[in-house]
């Protein structure tokens, strides 16, 4: 059983590549993919750092948490779908007039 | 059944006609929307009889009161009740109200379809009338103020609607808000006074108030009560000087004219200040006011109908000075006299409107006697039948009418000496106007507006006409009684049947009236003049509209001022215009100018701030997904470094 901290490293690990993700990509799926996978960063995050508080507050925290993204996944790809059917597109770029 | 059922059945058969032709007149009943109306005015007609009939049968007592239920409570203090009061005076109204209601109901149902289809708003006409056959009757039978408030307010709302029928015609829409509005003005004063009723004595039931007002308490507030009460009878009854409204109600439909507008609706004020002589009789100076502002409508109002051409207005004045005399009866304490005029009058007004709707008929709409004439051959029924009404309305002898304006004044000559005389040339104007009319529509050459076809109405229209005129008729005898070889021609003495049988309701005015010299010489003498004023007025009208035409524009011509005063209804509407309406108006655009510039403009001013920030940081946002991002991760790599620093 590897250390706690490595669990947090981890964590940090999966959010750090799902922001580079954000940023870079262009495609409206590997975005969304992307904030998944933060997600899931910050998933880690908690539980380890319940096993380090060593009591269940974060494990608890978390599987309210996986229900509230598997909801929240199916809105955004269906969100997703409309946008795509509007334009034909999966490029973040052609909703670049919706500024102020 | 009892008394006490028919009274509860009495105004819930109207209105449960009305609902069912309202709710059901369009999907279902088409055609036959009349029938529920019909036969629930006529089964409250018919209640009305039966409680006419077995009234004074069972029950010794002159006033039967009839609790139904309790409507409110304030409080733990007082309840007000639904309650009605069967006495003399209800009896006569309800008598009077159902009677020429189920007619005009009647011939509504011919009158208000076109070629024998249903016009637009068929059902709502009808749904209209029961409603309003409902609100008189509440008015009527209402056994305190309460009641009597909610009756006047629904048929003030109901001649509304129904003056503002053809909505779609603007002045019919104008009419409709100036009657209502001319309304609210002599209501005001009527709620004031109710409001002062319950202060004062602390209760609004009839019998409560009006022995407590025998009892002298109240004291000064009397006086003040009866004067705001009679301002909401001048306003509904349309005298001096809120009646404006009632000559531009002819908008709404011929029938409408006939119930609401002069059989029984504007009778209300008439039937208020009787039901309170009590109130009205504690104070000399509030009849006399009475009696001054009844003598001079009818005086006024006589004059201005000598000259106006539409027939339906011609009619309006002449109601208006008709409702003059019965307040004439009413402030010099001849209360069963005005009531007297008031049975009669819905006899043969409501003849002569349903009559006139018949004319109108026929001429497509059209209305002004310069447009048509001499119809005499063209609707022989409509022709007769409003010969006996105007030979009543001008008061021929032997006829309704001469039986209840002399009584009246009688009454007036032996109080007050200057409206009797007054009222003598109200007679004589009377006479002369109503033929005037008549010759013009129905004498002379047949003249009939282009492109009609002119044809008698049908039997619905017709029969009603016809029974309206056999009343017309003998409805004075009601009151007359046989005095074989002293009375007038030898035979008829006034005050019989109605007058005793109405005693016990206005006995206030009878127990201040003083001794009466009913009966004698000098009242005889009266009956004799008032009947050679009356022929001399319908002679004076054939000589000039039939004999030589050529008069009427020779006398316009030498008197061009006073026809032209008389003709612009003295202006009164125009004084009202300049005094009322436009400073209202500039009111309203001055409160217009300010909400518009000073409040809106203060708003504005306060609004620009976050308007301003918002223009400002807007810009922030530029649309592209991923600079969005990279703003998130910056805040929160500050917070981050801010939290680590500490």
């Amino acid at each position: 059983m590897p250390e706690p901290s490595a669990y947090v490293i981890l964590g940090a690990l999966l959010f750090a590549m799902g922001l580079v993700g954000f940023l870079s990509r262009r495609n409206l799926i590997v975005m969304f993919l992307s904030t998944e996978v933060m997600f899931q960063g910050v998933l880690v995050n908690l539980v380890a750092l319940g096993r380090l508080h060593e009591n269940l507050d974060g494990q608890i925290f978390a599987l309210f948490l996986l229900v509230i993204a598997a909801v929240e996944a199916g809105l955004g790809l269906g969100l997703v779908v409309l946008l795509y059917r509007r334009r034909e597109t999966l490029d973040a770029d052609v909703w670049s007039n919706m500024k102020g | 059944m009892s008394i006490e059922t028919y009274a509860k059945l009495l105004p819930l058969l109207p209105l449960i006609g009305a609902v069912l032709a309202g709710a059901f007149g369009r999907p279902l009943l088409r055609g036959w929307t009349p029938l529920p109306v019909i036969l629930g005015v006529g089964l409250s007609f018919a209640c009305s009889i039966a409680i006419f009939m077995s009234y004074g049968g069972g029950h010794q007592a002159s006033q039967v009161p009839v609790p139904v239920y309790s409507w409110f409570a304030t409080g733990s203090r007082d309840t007000f009740n639904v309650e009605f009061l069967i006495d003399p005076l209800a009896i006569i109204m309800l008598l009077t109200v159902t009677g020429v209601a189920l007619l005009v109901v009647i011939y509504s149902r011919d009158y208000m379809r076109h070629d024998h289809h249903p016009v637009r708003g068929y059902e709502r006409f009808f749904a209209y009338l029961g409603l309003f056959v409902f609100s008189m009757v509440m008015l009527v039978l209402g056994g305190n103020f309460l009641l009597l408030y909610l009756g006047w307010e629904a048929v003030g709302l109901c001649s509304y609607l129904l003056i503002g029928f053809y909505y779609d015609k603007p002045s019919a829409a104008a009419a409709a808000k100036k009657a209502f509005l001319v309304n609210r003005v002599g209501d005001f004063g009527f709620g004031l006074g109710i409001l002062l009723i319950y202060l004062t004595f602390g209760s609004l039931s009839y019998e409560t108030v009006f022995n407590m007002v025998r009892d002298g308490v109240g004291g000064e507030r009397v006086p003040i009560i009866a004067l705001l009460l009679f301002c909401g009878a001048v306003g509904k009854s349309a005298q001096l000087p809120l009646h404006v409204w009632l000559p531009d109600a002819m908008e709404g439909p011929s029938p409408v004219s006939a119930l609401i507008h002069a059989a029984t609706m504007v009778t209300a004020g008439v039937y208020m200040v009787a039901r309170c002589g009590v109130i009205f009789t504690a104070s000399e100076g509030v009849m006399t006011f009475v009696a001054v502002v009844g003598g001079v409508t009818a005086l006024f109002a006589a004059t201005i109908a000598l000259t106006q051409h539409d027939m339906k207005r011609i009619l309006a004045y002449s109601t208006i000075s008709q409702l003059g005399y019965m307040f004439l009866g009413l402030g010099v304490f001849a209360a069963d006299s005005a009531v007297f005029h008031l049975f009669t009058h819905a006899f043969f007004k409501a003849l002569l409107f349903l009559g006139a709707g018949s004319v109108m008929h026929a001429m497509g709409g059209i209305i002004d006697l310069r447009e048509f004439g001499g119809l005499r051959k063209v609707l022989p029924w409509t022709y007769r039948t409003v010969a006996i009404g105007c030979f009543a309305l001008a008061g021929f002898p032997l006829l309704s009418g001469f039986w209840s304006k002399d009584e009246i004044i009688h009454a007036a000559l032996s109080r007050q000496p200057v409206l009797g005389v007054m009222a003598i040339a109200t007679a004589l104007l009377t006479a002369f106007y109503t033929f005037r009319m008549f010759y013009r529509c129905f004498h002379g050459e047949k003249r009939v507006p282009p492109g009609v076809h002119a044809h008698e109405s049908g039997a619905w229209m017709l029969i009603p006409l016809v029974i309206l005129s056999v009343g017309a008729i003998f409805a004075g005898y009601a009151n007359a009684r046989l005095d074989p070889g002293h009375g007038f021609l030898g035979l008829f003495a006034p005050h019989g049947w109605f007058a005793h049988f109405l005693e016990p309701s206005v006995s206030a005015f009878k127990a201040h009236a003083g001794p009466s010299q009913h009966g004698g010489l000098a009242q005889f003498g009266l009956m004799y003049l008032s009947g050679a004023l009356a022929i001399i007025g319908i002679v004076a009208a054939y000589i000039v509209y039939v004999g030589r035409p050529q008069i009427p524009s020779r006398v316009q011509a030498a008197a061009p001022r006073l026809h032209t005063l008389l003709f612009n209804k003295y202006y009164i509407d125009e004084l009202y215009d300049r005094v009322i309406v436009r400073p209202a108006r500039a009111i309203g655009r001055t409160c217009y100018a300010v909400d518009t510039y000073a409040i809106d403009g203060l708003l504005w001013l306060i609004t620009a701030v976050p308007r301003g920030l918002a223009l400002m940081l807007r810009t922030l946002q530029q649309g592209a997904l991923q600079s969005y991002g990279l703003a998130m991760l910056a805040g929160f790599a500050i917070i981050l470094l801010w939290v680590l620093s500490n």
